[in-house]
């Protein structure tokens, strides 16, 4: 295995070093004159925009730049070879579900009559749209075992906001709003933020030795004020609660509503279903679960499935099957919570999403699931004995270590995942969730094959021993990036936020 | 499943390895009756064709080989095939939010120049990565300005989109913000008188949309002082991104809320797009969303990361100025992309040709109609009155493959029989002619 011969770049075996070009930015390769477009000929009237918009109109259209067409597309390739991505290797970061995005959703999302389709066409010549919207809700509902759903927020955090605010339109129809929403230390920072939004106070709960919901100290804490409990199950920490029904049942005892974070159902889709385990109101997270791609950061889709209860407050408009058999969208709902969204939701995600959804069918969504979870497990089983696990509670999807031995040679998690880079991985996520200090959270996803996986077994191995053995190896990582350790500190101190023109 | 790595034996090599019996050892924390016992109800697995075909057959429902007027925040304009070529590399595609910068700096990068194009077409300091859409965009500009200026009053011009009105209601009904709307003037511009007796001293901020939702430029610079007399902000919401190449950027404004699908973006049914937030650079504080900051690494290399991280969530929590996470990064590289594509001179060349587009389509249609707010400015949309209703002129134009304008009858019923129509560089002279054929038989058939 690892020989010491290379201990500069230790000995990855995914990787080895690679030209990479140089590109500035687009502005400074620019000249006047030069174009990367050609429009056709007007074939009406020209026109004077002066003459037409008067004051309105626009002298100086600002510095963008100009480029010719291979010019651009070298820029862009050449930037994108600086990114790491999941069609590269295996892209472990806990929480983000990072699993392969199939090519034929791209393909079909860009069909014209789906790409080109616009929101106001009319319904007579939008039921393919409306078709998709419809069988997709369908499965998405017999997924999670709801009642209902909306498909219009356009992320996780989006879906949140909507699903609070059904909650709230609930409480309120029963008089009282509530003021709180109880969230557990484990919780992403949407699920504060959003309770934030819609106006309530966050009731932070501390979780119990083993990372999940202290079910005796949430009895004492759920009264008459607590609107929701923001619920990710599985936590976090990768756990399941297996407490659910009980949590749901305290609530419910006192008017309060069970809200599910369903960023992980990755881990349950065809074993087990929300709806049938309490949870009132949930959201998925297409982008996540159902395999559209993450593009940098978005867009998402973060679609919310509830119970029958609060299906009155759903966003408008909901889609609905006349009598004639056409799908149409029903905005008469008198006590819908509103719109969330301009138009209908990330359309062209529910397209990849359905696609996705139909390629697995009911076995290939049990084998996905199956298969996360197992390769989260054997990650815990080849790196138990190496990084601290502090939660020794069974994994589902992923695995959460903490930096705790490395800690002693003044080496912490984010170190670690710097080092990880230099073997040809992405890094884990780090420093989440909080209740674990230094926490290394692991999601391998179902895409990785045994070999990918013991090649990112053997890559944290050998950080781990180099953590004992060179920890400024691993504090001075990566070693084979373009760029290394970026000042953070002086970005935000003193914020570049855009190119500016260099005074001539 | 052909999306996962792994023979059986592998599977079986690997439980065994791990100490577990079967697969469903490992589901065991899962209390045995809520464990799903049979199959879900959803379609049976399919092969990559017949995925194919479904959509194909899906896609054959919708209008396809129609010409089409309709906008309303919604624009057909031509996308450079690089854009798709582009985009689709796995680099981009299948990357995560840059928070590792060494191993994002193409992402970060792209993003930098965004902000950067953003702000020289919107005439703003600074702008974020991206918002969701031009709807939820302007309901934070909003909050934003709740937050900058501790009051609580939005003042909103009846001529914004009026989906972009009903979001920002549902985002101000929760918050302690109260939301009141003016209406235009025979221009179809805001009321600038009503706008001035509207405003008090607890609004926060005037919000307008320019061109507005009738396709009329708004007089920025006098709504902005009405504004900031008051001690207002100024919000300018633009649904139509191309305009900026020939409209004049609105300077006066505190935050712009843009929404980009016009720069290279399908209209997919309404999504996903591309909002984006600039603003004053003042205001840096109080922006929601990512921004991407230009820095130095540890041997004084340029390069780029997400920064200033403590307004959002992840860090501050119910603190946060938002609770967006996921944005829209990869439309907002298609927009990059497009905007690079047609550059200085490309955007004002392209937005004077869909202003002569509709400036045509505004004088032959109008022939057999009125054409509304007619001395206003205007850039790709315009109003046309009629006789008919609506919906008696679009099934005629549906019948010769035309879908004509939208019915402003649910938002705008003291229009009367109103339709709104987009012209923009795809529009040909001749399904202009066409449109106003079906329009003059139309007009005889009811004047006959
Ligand atoms: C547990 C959890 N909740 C909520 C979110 C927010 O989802 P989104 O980023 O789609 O808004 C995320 C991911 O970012 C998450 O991991």
């Amino acid at each position: 295995m690892a020989t010491t011969e290379q201990p500069f770049v230790g000995t990855p075996r995914k990787v080895t070093a690679h030209l990479t070009q140089n590109e500035k930015l687009s502005f400074e390769i620019s000249s006047p004159g030069k174009k990367a477009y050609k429009l056709p000929p007007l074939d009406v009237p020209e026109v004077d925009p002066a003459q037409l918009l008067g004051k309105a109109a626009r002298e100086d259209t600002g510095t963008l730049p100009e480029l010719s067409e291979i010019e651009i597309i070298r820029h862009f390739t050449r930037l994108s070879t600086w990114n790491y991505a999941i069609d590269l290797g295996m892209y472990p970061l806990g929480s983000c579900t990072m699993k392969y995005n199939p090519r034929v959703n791209e393909f079909v999302s860009r069909l014209e009559g789906i790409a080109e389709a616009h929101p106001y066409q009319p319904e007579s010549l939008s039921q393919g749209s409306l078709q998709i919207v419809k069988l997709l809700q369908d499965c998405l509902i017999e997924i999670t075992g709801m009642d209902t759903i909306t498909l219009q927020p356009a992320a996780g955090a989006h879906g949140e906001f909507t699903g609070i605010l059904l909650a709230r339109a609930w409480h309120k129809s029963k008089g009282n709003a509530r003021r709180n929403i109880l969230i557990p230390d484990s919780a992403h920072g949407t699920n504060p933020a959003t309770a934030a939004v819609c106006g309530y106070q966050v009731v932070n709960i501390k979780s119990n030795s083993q990372g999940g919901i202290d079910v005796a100290a949430l009895e004492q804490i759920v009264n008459e004020d607590t609107a929701a409990l923001m619920l990710t199950n599985p936590s976090t920490i990768g756990v399941f609660e297996n407490q659910i029904h009980k949590i749901a049942d305290i609530l419910h005892a006192k008017g309060a509503l069970l809200y599910m974070d369903g960023a992980n159902m990755n881990a349950l889709c065809g074993k087990t279903r929300p709806g049938d385990f309490g949870v009132d109101v949930m959201h998925l997270n297409l982008h996540k679960t159902f395999s559209t791609p993450h593009g940098g950061g978005g867009p998402g889709s973060g679609p919310v499935a509830c119970k029958k209860i609060l299906e009155p407050f759903l966003p408008i408009p909901v889609v609905e099957e006349g009598s004639d058999g056409q799908l149409r969208w029903n905005y008469d709902r008198p006590e819908s919570v509103g719109r969330v969204r301009a138009f209908y939701g990330n359309f062209g995600m529910f397209v990849r999403a359905l696609a996705y959804t139909l390629a697995n069918g009911p076995d290939g969504l049990r084998q996905t699931t199956e298969d996360a979870v197992l390769n989260a497990n054997y990650i815990r089983k080849k790196l138990e004995d190496v990084y601290d696990l502090p939660y020794t509670t069974p994994s589902m999807h992923e695995v959460v270590f903490s930096d705790r031995r490395q800690v002693k040679n003044g080496i912490k998690t984010g170190d670690l995942a710097k080092r990880l880079i230099d073997y040809g991985f992405h890094p884990y996520t780090t420093s989440f969730p909080l209740i674990v200090p230094g926490a290394l959270m692991i999601e391998p996803t179902e895409s990785e094959s045994r070999e990918e996986l013991d090649l990112f077994v053997d890559a944290m191995r050998q950080i781990a021993r180099e953590a004992d053995e060179n920890p400024e190896l691993i504090l001075s990582a990566p070693h084979s990036t373009r760029v290394s350790r970026l000042d953070e500190t002086t970005a935000a101190r003193k914020p570049v936020l855009r190119w500016k023109p260099q005074p001539e | 499943m052909r999306y996962l790595p792994k023979s059986p034996a592998e599977r079986t090599e690997m439980l065994r390895e791990i100490g577990a019996s079967s697969i469903d050892d490992l589901f065991s924390t899962i209390p045995e009756e809520y464990r799903l016992k049979r199959d879900l109800n959803i379609p049976r697995q399919m092969g990559e064709s017949e995925i194919i075909d479904h959509f194909k057959n899906a896609a054959a429902h919708n209008a396809v080989g129609y010409a089409s007027f309709i906008g309303a925040g919604v624009y057909r304009h031509y996308r450079p095939v690089i854009i798709d070529s582009l985009v689709q590399r796995g680099e981009f595609l299948t990357s995560y939010t840059p928070y590792q910068a060494e191993i994002t700096q193409g992402t970060l990068q792209a993003i930098f120049e965004f902000q950067t194009m953003i702000c020289e077409l919107t005439g703003m300091d600074i702008a974020n990565a991206s918002m969701y859409d031009g709807s939820t965009g302007a309901a934070e500009a909003a909050m934003m300005a709740v937050r900058i200026t501790g009051r609580d009053g939005i003042v909103v011009a009846r001529t914004v989109h009026p989906e972009y009105r009903e979001v920002m209601e549902t985002y101000a009904q929760h918050q302690e913000h109260s939301a009141n709307e003016v209406g235009y003037g025979a221009d179809g511009r805001i009321d600038l008188a009503t706008l001035e007796q509207a405003l008090t001293d607890k609004s926060a901020a005037v919000l307008v949309q320019s061109p507005n939702f009738f396709g009329v430029v708004e007089d920025i610079p006098a709504i902005a002082e009405i504004a900031h007399k008051k001690g207002a902000l100024l919000i300018v919401s633009i649904a139509e991104a191309i305009s900026l190449g020939i409209v004049r950027p609105p300077a006066e404004a505190d935050i712009v809320s843009l929404e980009a699908q016009s720069f290279g973006v399908a209209p997919s049914y309404g999504g996903p797009f591309c909002g984006v937030l600039a603003a004053k650079e003042k205001y840096l504080r109080q922006m929601p969303g990512r921004l991407v900051g230009e820095t130095k690494d540890k041997d004084g290399r340029r390069g780029f990361v997400l920064t200033l991280s403590t307004r959002e969530q992840h860090i501050r929590r119910e603190k946060a100025t938002s609770n967006i996470c996921t944005n829209q990064a990869l439309v907002a590289l298609m927009a990059t992309i497009y905007m690079t594509v047609y550059g200085k001179q490309g955007i004002k060349d392209l937005a004077v040709q869909n202003l002569a587009k509709a400036q045509y389509a505004a004088k032959t249609l109008s022939e057999n109609g009125k054409l509304l707010f007619a001395n206003a400015p205007r850039f790709h949309e315009f109003v046309l009155q009629t006789s008919e209703t609506a919906e008696q002129l679009n099934a005629r134009l549906l019948e010769n493959k035309i879908i004509g304008g939208l019915s402003l009858k649910k938002w705008y019923p003291e229009l009367g029989n109103a339709t709104l129509w987009c012209a923009t560089e795809l529009t040909t002279k001749e399904q202009i002619d066409q449109a106003a054929a079906v329009l003059t038989e139309a007009s005889v058939a009811t004047t006959a």
